[in-house]
């Protein structure tokens, strides 16, 4: 047991240095480095796919495989769920 | 799980048609407000949840079983992909928005900058809205019913 | 450092959720543990799009102004519902654990064999 407690204590303060120095590092909040693809999404989504939400037109529109890969997420846990409580016939 | 008092059945019976005809604004207008097909789809089920709270597992299990609703959440996935195969077909690219510009159902264009909402535009996205809203639906509400019934005291064979 | 205050908030939820996964015993404490972990990432992926003094991008009856990105939103609308799914998947099997071994401490079910 004490090897394990150990690993976790190293493992754990190895964790909490990496958030402090690079909260020293990034950049202030408000201030982002690079803004080409939003800039083209924000001013060109009102032509391409007449609607007037831009996030809506990322998620179904410039991004719609994530979607499809989402609702296939979302299919396999209901499968999941319902197959570990189904109701055997046991006689 | 038992059911809850009178008070409690009376107050939930009203408040849940309100609840459902504003989560489905929510899907419907899914393209000019916040909002959409996934946002809409947990404020039904969140609904659906409160009746179950309210009135036992035991009774509502006996109304709707729960192979319906698994029927009804393929049905959305199949007519998800069902529509991106559309977009192949008359275009030339997978999930191609084919009705933007033409006069078919929700083709307009609106003009650029600050607008006042007009639910003809979208193209594509109203239809794909609906589909993942019944999905959403469909799966969340069966996920709180089977875990609510299978671990009550209610079932005859033991496991 | 003072200027990045949603940083520090995502660091101390990361670290606060790790904390439960790796020093305790009970599994429903470990489930309460991912699940902050999962709410620590999500904050992350929304404070990174954000200009100074800008509004939501939507176009319906906007006064006007710079819009901040839509994107790092609908990735956040993605992993959230499938942090649901998982969630769901990690509760089921947390009762089908407790009806099978009668416990819920992490020591004895590495132990007992059938």
């Amino acid at each position: 047991m004490d090897k394990r407690n150990i690993a976790s204590v190293i493992v754990f303060t190895i964790v909490a240095i990496f958030f402090v120095i690079s909260s020293l590092l990034i950049h202030p909040f408000g201030m982002p480095d690079e803004s080409e693809m939003d800039d083209y999404i924000i001013e060109n989504t009102q032509e391409e796919t007449g609607a007037n939400n831009g996030v809506t037109s990322v998620v179904f529109d410039y991004r719609g495989f994530d979607t499809l890969g989402e609702a296939t997420v979302l299919f396999t846990a209901v499968a999941g769920v319902i197959l570990i409580f189904r109701r055997l016939k046991n006689d | 799980m038992t059911e809850m008092s009178r008070i409690v059945r009376t107050i939930s019976s009203i408040a849940f048609p309100f609840s459902m005809i504003f989560g489905l604004y929510v899907i419907a207008h899914g393209h000019l407000t916040p909002g959409g097909g996934f946002q809409g789809g947990a404020i039904v089920a969140s609904a659906c949840a409160m009746i179950l709270v309210t009135f036992g597992s035991k009774w509502t299990i006996t109304k709707i079983k729960e192979k319906k609703l698994s029927i009804l959440e393929s049905l959305g996935a199949i007519s998800f992909i069902a529509l991106a195969f559309l977009g192949l077909i008359f275009g030339a690219v997978f999930f191609n928005n084919f009705l933007v510009g033409t006069d078919y159902l929700f083709g307009v264009i609106p003009p650029t900058g600050s607008v006042i909402a007009d639910i003809n535009t979208g193209g594509l996205l109203p239809l794909m809205n609906f589909a993942v809203g019944i999905k959403v639906i469909a799966g969340l509400f069966v996920i709180v019913l089977v875990m609510a019934y299978a671990t009550s005291s209610f079932r005859e064979e033991n496991k | 450092m003072i200027y990045n205050i949603p940083y520090i908030a995502v660091a101390a939820l990361i670290l606060l959720g790790l904390y439960a996964l790796i020093f305790k015993r009970n599994l429903i404490k470990m489930v309460i543990g991912i699940t902050l972990i999962e709410s620590g990432v999500n904050l992350f992926l929304i404070t990174l799009g954000y200009r100074k003094d800008s509004i939501a991008p939507i176009y319906t009856s906007s006064p006007g102004g710079t819009m901040a990105f839509p994107i790092p939103q609908a990735l956040t609308l993605t992993s959230i519902v499938i942090g649901v799914a998982v969630l769901a998947l990690m509760l089921s099997l947390v009762v089908h654990i407790y009806r099978h071994y009668g416990t819920l401490d992490v020591k004895k079910i590495r132990r007992l064999k059938e």
